[in-house]
């Protein structure tokens, strides 16, 4: 599969990323030939084999369990608790008013 | 006073005993960090009044004649990738510049209530993607043992400041190879712990469910006291297991006599430099002539992990690093009027070229149409590569490899070519994607004097044998304290 210059900007676009013409055509070129060396997947026959997005959900868990039950131990009660102060989190604020991040206007009129 | 010669165990011992003043050790190595670190890049920040405050505090405890904590006085470094209230974190970018964590990681809190006195932040690649921290938004970082190549990444800044003795220990963080890379080229010690060993609460991520934290140190019983320390399950964590910690530092001085250590022909074959090779096969046999039994293995699906490795990489990390918009903290744009501009300016001014690289990359591998082909495939290849290491697992007790296929390279060198730069991590990747435990001890010397790295990988949550492996290794070549 072939990378193209529409999909670099597509790409860029879903990313959230204002490329410059330069950056365009350096991650086109990258793009490329990184996934030329990740096409060698293709080679490998895995029908039947089941995706694995996590390491860890076999160890420490109560396997007499089914599903989800089986993660007991990282659940808590659901009881609303203090977390971070307001204050703290406003200070690496780009702008805000204290109380609200202020952003540019959302809604153009 | 010689810092050189300072272990955790050394410095731990001297401090309870009170024959070393923890504030006169944490200004040498101030001292000693403003001489030295001018020319390596090792640290991004000091925090230098909070660790005097610290240092104070355990002297007063000290002269109290109060029983003092397991670590008290240990001069340690923390990559900035992991978080202090009060303290600066950039994650080595420049999105985060000036940005002062509300809260504190978890593995730094075990280490400060142990009474280790954290002198400051290290230098790494940018949130953690790279592999010889030239990829720092601030500064690349240089090898102590030449300052015209790379530590290694993407921990390179704790690695160089372990190894040109600018602190007694650090943390670093692994994804992909991150710990026993910049370990290896440094010529000291780096173990990455189970996935889930150790809590990530703190840690800014990259790819949840391949970041790991862990220790580098000079000595691998100083990656067993520390990891005792940071290593248990934590609230605060929901991947983190619910498995007893071992003690691990017992595990130092046991005999490593009838263990079956594998070796892979998978990672001896195209690649693999020479002198490196010979460096292994030596220390191979050291284990041998200690007790060792040596069987050859497969893992036949190691060709496949580099590959594996970027796509669930970039995947995660994209979706990580989505949070960096300019709204709530980080760098904002200031040319942008609309709030579409401000996301895509702040993001794109604030990223290196290897952060932007490696975001559109898992991006495009999420998107629709392409989220089969590329993303799940991977995941799958993920499965077969854990059968590999379980079946692995049931003939050998660790396996034996390289832990870097050449050694350090020099600054520059790689930096135009991505994929040169990803096959660096041939031999690290897939512990990461498996979630098995791994260290890499320093096995001898290249001819242009580079430090060349022995990797010890075990199985999941058998960090007591890898550890185990690893001393005796040291002890055999006498290159242990």
């Amino acid at each position: 599969m072939k990378v193209t210059e529409k999909d670099v900007q597509y790409v860029a676009d879903l990313a959230n990323l204002e490329l410059t013409p330069e950056e365009q055509s350096r991650i086109l070129k990258d793009l490329n030939s990184i996934l030329e060396h990740i096409d060698r997947l293709n080679q490998l026959n895995t029908k039947n084999v089941p995706p694995m997005a996590q390491t860890s959900d076999k160890f420490g868990i109560d396997a007499s369990k089914q599903g989800s039950d089986r993660f007991s131990y990282v659940m808590r009660e659901d009881e609303t608790r203090p977390s971070l102060p307001r204050e703290v989190l406003m200070e690496n604020a780009p702008d805000s008013d204290g109380a609200f991040f202020k952003v540019p206007k959302v809604i153009e009129r | 006073m010689d810092l050189s010669a300072l272990t955790v165990e050394s410095t731990r011992t001297a401090v309870a005993e009170r024959v070393l003043n923890p504030v006169a050790l944490a200004e040498e190595f101030y001292k000693k960090i403003e001489a030295d670190d001018p020319q390596i890049g090792a640290y991004l920040t000091l925090c230098k009044d909070r660790a005097m405050k610290k240092a104070a505090a355990v002297q007063a405890a000290a002269d109290k004649g109060d029983a003092l904590p397991p670590l008290a006085g240990v001069p340690v470094a923390i990559k900035d990738v992991m978080t202090i209230a009060g303290v600066q974190a950039t994650a080595g970018s420049k999105i985060l510049k000036g940005w002062i964590a509300p809260y504190t990681a978890t593995v730094v809190q075990r280490l400060e209530d142990a009474g280790a006195v954290v002198l400051g932040k290290t230098n790494c690649d940018e949130f953690a993607m790279g592999s010889s921290n030239e990829n720092s938004g601030y500064f690349p970082v240089h090898n102590p043992r030449d300052l015209s190549r790379v530590p290694g990444g993407s921990s390179g800044g704790s690695a160089a400041a372990v190894a040109a003795n600018l602190c007694v220990a650090a943390l670093g963080s692994d994804t992909g190879g991150s710990i026993r890379q910049p370990a290896a080229f440094c010529g000291v010690v780096g173990l990455l712990p189970t996935y889930g060993r150790v809590s990530r609460y703190g840690l800014i991520a990259f790819a949840s469910s391949l970041d790991h934290i862990g220790p580098i140190t000079k000595t691998v019983k100083d990656a067993a006291i520390l990891l005792r320390y940071i290593a248990g399950r934590d609230k605060c964590d929901s991947t983190s297991a619910d498995v007893p910690v071992t003690d691990y530092e017992a595990e130092i001085g046991k005999p490593a006599k009838g263990l079956r250590l594998g070796v892979p022909k998978e990672y001896f074959g195209e690649g693999l430099d020479t002198e490196v090779s010979t460096a292994v096969e030596t220390a191979i046999q050291k284990l041998a002539q200690a007790g060792c039994e040596i069987v050859p293995i497969s893992l036949p699906h190691t060709e496949y992990a580099v590959p594996t490795y970027y796509i669930i990489a970039t995947a995660e990390a994209s979706a990580n690093l989505a949070r960096f918009d300019g709204v709530r903290y980080g760098h904002r744009s200031s040319s942008a009027h609309t709030l579409s501009e401000m996301y895509r300016r702040s993001r794109d001014e604030g990223f290196g070229a290897e952060v932007k690289r490696r975001i559109m990359l898992g991006t495009y591998a999420l998107s629709a149409g392409y989220y089969d082909a590329y993303y799940r495939k991977a995941q799958q290849v993920r499965t077969l590569l854990t059968r590999d290491f379980e079946n692995a697992f049931q003939q050998v007790d660790a396996i034996v490899t390289p832990t870097t296929p050449t050694p350090a390279f020099k600054l520059g060198e790689k930096v135009d070519d991505p994929v040169s730069m990803y096959l660096a991590d041939i031999y690290t990747v897939t512990a990461d994607l498996v979630g098995v435990p791994g260290i890499s001890v320093p096995c001898g010397i290249s001819k242009e004097g580079l430090p060349i790295g022995l990797q010890i990988l075990g199985g999941h949550f058998d960090e007591a044998t890898v550890l185990r492996i690893a001393h005796v290794y040291e002890h055999e070549t006498g290159t242990g304290r």
